[in-house]
């Protein structure tokens, strides 16, 4: 059977944009690390900690995130299904839209049109624009893969599917609202309610589109990177429906102690122990797909991201369980100890494989080889060291703080005043800081490593690949 | 037979991620925020408060600050009564947060008088020397919308009154945004039932001895000097040079606070702390 015509040049523009706004989620970031440690540097009103804060995760998790996995998604659909994209102008449309959602996003948010519900800050305009972005991505999937060629579905568009109704689900019932002008609504839910079903979202975000996204390009591009398929199709199958099923009865693991019902608590803390499960079926295949292949650790850059991308997978899903736990939620909740959680799935699981998957299409979007892979071990090893220092240093902090949060003297009193445990906290926030500016080098290696293939590829002047 | 077919794929697996939906997100409705987890104390917000917490709300003070103490001993002490579901009938949307870079908030009204907050907004260091939270100045200088501020009632369903909508002409967020802290946890009368009393005779341990006076005076300066001044000259607070107090009459004071004044109770320090800063202020050398 011959190859269709696979549309490249909406990926290769997806990509590009994907890791601008993702270049701006780490400037921000190191911005507000700073502005940790000293205060004057929030410029009010539109440049404070608690403006740029949504800024940074917004543009991390919608811009660089699913900017990617947009690309991704688009890119592995046409060749597992060895069809080309129902619709190419579909397509266009997305990509337009979607920069144009990010750039109202960050704008309206600087100004302060904010929800304050985590990752779900933008307004309800905004949140207009995310859905009929959504609905047209959506569309060309679900179409393309109805069209296809191919006769089975590979796992990694079952992980696909799952997160296009996922992630509409989540989004559509936790932005209920009553808008009160153009730039300000009232939650639909009140008070419990209103917290339970944002960490419903909240929690399942991270299921919808920093979990399954990741799994399924993790599930193509590992066999493509070593040249080996993938250990076990069962396994995959298996972990796919048990990581679907159990994930939605775990938001409430982060109302521990609060006044959401008991009963919904320790169902979350049950379901998230159980989680552990399913995370570890693929994390093992991955493993067991290396079998014989190890060697490639050294030769394959590639590999190498990868890999640690799924070890960083295992060890977010075990530590995350954990802090699932009534006795040590009391402990390290509201402590630095979970941005310290946070940034080693981001930094660390999601960032390694989306980088992993960028180095492998997009030398074959410019028809060329990549510039320079002593490059891109340098931007591996600076990301690396970056995202470690950021986590560990985060970790120590958070259980600083809550064992001097929770130091009771002799006569019954406590021991530290909150702002004791503040002052002990600056020289981490410090390291943190610096562990941003390890990690922003290491992207800005990999952007000028990326600009220079595109150079590369415009100079043999080769038209971009139609048959990558 | 189903992983060739997309659609049916699509409802499976729109069924799994339904069920753990319905149980754990759909099914508390029937219980939280009824008539069972009503406090009838609990008022909604006034039209000032309202656009306070507004404020609140866009100035994303939520990435920082909690708004939820629970049930653990370190945390009643630190902050005050436990939260109750009760309490937060009438957030839209709830601010419980999930970061404590600052101090949790849930009991934060009517721990210090106005001025305090006023101050402390517009120059958090002023009164927390080595805090990190950036200054709100600009918020006195931002006048509220009285027609807008009603719309809103409307949209919340909350009741006011006109007198109350026409008191905010003239009114600043920073106006708002402290009687909005002032509201927050003082529905409920915690504050007296978490008093503390003293019980037998009061004998400072060590009238004057210099190390008590020298802790006292750091304590001092950590806990009174942002009211009271650094040389005890007074500024929000009444100048305490020459209080002619006795020393277990000051201890009660310290312990206790004075409500009606805005001086805070200071039971959370621990008697030997307390007694430093008796030991501070009555026995200090005078300059």
């Amino acid at each position: 059977m011959e190859n269709p015509t696979y549309d490249t040049a909406v990926v290769r523009s997806f990509v590009n944009w994907s890791i601008l706004w993702g270049l701006v989620a780490i400037l921000v970031g190191v911005l507000i690390s700073f502005q940790m440690v000293n205060p004057d540097l929030n410029f009010a009103p539109y440049l404070t900690y608690g403006r740029l804060r949504p800024l940074h995760t917004n543009a991390g998790i919608y811009g660089w995130g699913i900017g990617s996995f947009m690309a991704l998604y688009l890119y592995m659909v046409q060749r597992l299904c060895r069809a080309s994209l129902w619709s190419p102008a579909l397509a266009k449309v997305q990509l337009y839209l979607f920069n144009a959602t990010i750039i109202a996003a960050a704008v309206t948010l600087l100004l302060g049109f904010q929800t304050s519900k985590e990752y779900h800050e933008l307004e309800w305009p905004v949140d207009l624009m995310v859905a009929v972005l959504w609905v047209i991505f959506s569309v060309n999937i679900i179409m393309t893969i109805v069209k296809r060629r191919e006769e089975q579905m590979y796992i990694s568009l079952w992980f696909m599917l799952a997160s296009l109704v996922g992630v509409a689900i989540l989004f559509l019932v936790n932005a209920a609202a009553v808008p009160v002008s153009l730039f300000k609504s009232y939650s639909a839910y009140a008070g419990t309610n209103d917290a339970n079903v944002q960490w419903w979202f909240g929690h399942n975000a991270v299921a919808m589109v920093l979990t399954a996204p990741p799994l399924a390009v993790f599930y193509y591009f590992l066999p493509k990177s070593t040249g080996v398929p993938i250990y076990s199709h069962r396994l995959s199958i298996v972990a796919f429906w048990s990581l679907i099923f159990m994930y939605l009865w775990t938001g409430a693991h982060h109302l521990l102690w609060t006044p959401v019902p008991d009963w919904v608590q320790t169902l979350a803390m049950a379901f998230s122990i159980m989680l552990i499960a399913p995370s570890w079926g693929s994390v093992f295949n991955g493993y067991l797909s290396m079998g014989g292949q190890w060697h490639q650790m050294k030769e394959n850059y590639l590999v190498k991201f990868l890999i640690l991308g799924i070890t960083f997978y295992g060890l977010q899903t075990l530590q995350g369980p954990l802090q699932a736990v009534r006795s040590f939620s009391a402990f390290i909740h509201y402590t630095d100890w979970v941005p310290g959680h946070v940034h080693m799935g981001t930094l660390g699981w999601v960032s390694l494989v989306l980088f992993a998957a960028i180095y492998y299409l997009y030398p074959r979007l410019c028809d060329t080889e990549i510039h320079s892979i002593p490059l891109a071990n340098l931007h591996f090893w600076l990301v690396l060291i970056g995202q470690l220092i950021y986590s560990v240093s985060m970790w120590i902090a958070g259980v600083l703080q809550a064992s001097m949060w929770h130091a009771i003297n002799p006569d019954g009193s406590l021991s530290f005043t909150f702002m004791d445990t503040v002052v002990r906290l600056y020289p981490y926030w410090w390291v943190r800081a610096f562990s941003g500016v390890l990690y922003l080098a290491g992207v800005l290696i990999f952007i000028y490593n990326l600009y220079m293939t595109a150079r590369k590829g415009r100079a043999s002047g080769a038209p971009a690949a139609q048959n990558a | 037979m189903w992983e060739k077919k997309p659609f049916l794929f699509l409802i499976l697996a729109t069924a799994a991620i339904l069920v753990g939906t319905a149980i754990t997100m759909i099914l508390p409705f029937a219980w939280v925020n009824t008539e069972a987890d009503r406090i009838a104390s609990v008022k909604p917000y006034t039209p000032l408060e309202q656009e306070g917490r507004d404020v609140y709300v866009r100035e994303g003070c939520n990435n920082c600050h909690t708004q939820t103490v629970r049930p653990l001993v370190a945390e009643v002490l630190r902050y005050g009564d436990y939260s109750k579901s009760g309490e937060f009938v009438y957030d839209r949307p709830f601010l419980w947060g999930s970061r404590r870079t600052g101090p949790d908030l849930a009991r934060i009204g009517g721990k210090y008088p106005d001025a305090w907050h006023y101050k402390h907004m517009a120059d958090p260091q002023s009164m927390v020397p080595k805090s990190n939270m950036p200054d709100y100045d600009f918020l006195s200088g931002a006048r509220l919308d009285p027609d807008y501020s009603r719309r809103k009632m409307e949209v919340l369903g909350f009741p006011y009154t006109e007198d109350q909508i026409r008191a905010l002409e003239g009114k600043t967020e920073m106006d708002a945004m402290v009687a909005y802290l002032q509201k927050l946890g003082s529905d409920i009368p915690w504050r007296q039932s978490a008093k503390t009393e003293v019980l037998g005779e009061l004998v400072n341990p060590s009238p004057g001895a210099s190390q008590a006076v020298a802790a006292g005076k750091t304590l001092y300066e950590n806990n009174c000097s942002q009211c009271h001044g650094e040389d005890l000259q007074g500024d929000i607070g009444p100048a305490l040079a020459g209080l002619g107090m006795s020393d277990s009459d000051l201890f009660r004071l310290l312990h206790d606070g004075i409500e009606d004044a805005g001086m805070p109770a200071f039971a959370a320090l621990g008697s030997e702390k307390l007694w430093q800063l008796v030991n501070f202020l009555n026995y200090r050398k005078s300059p």
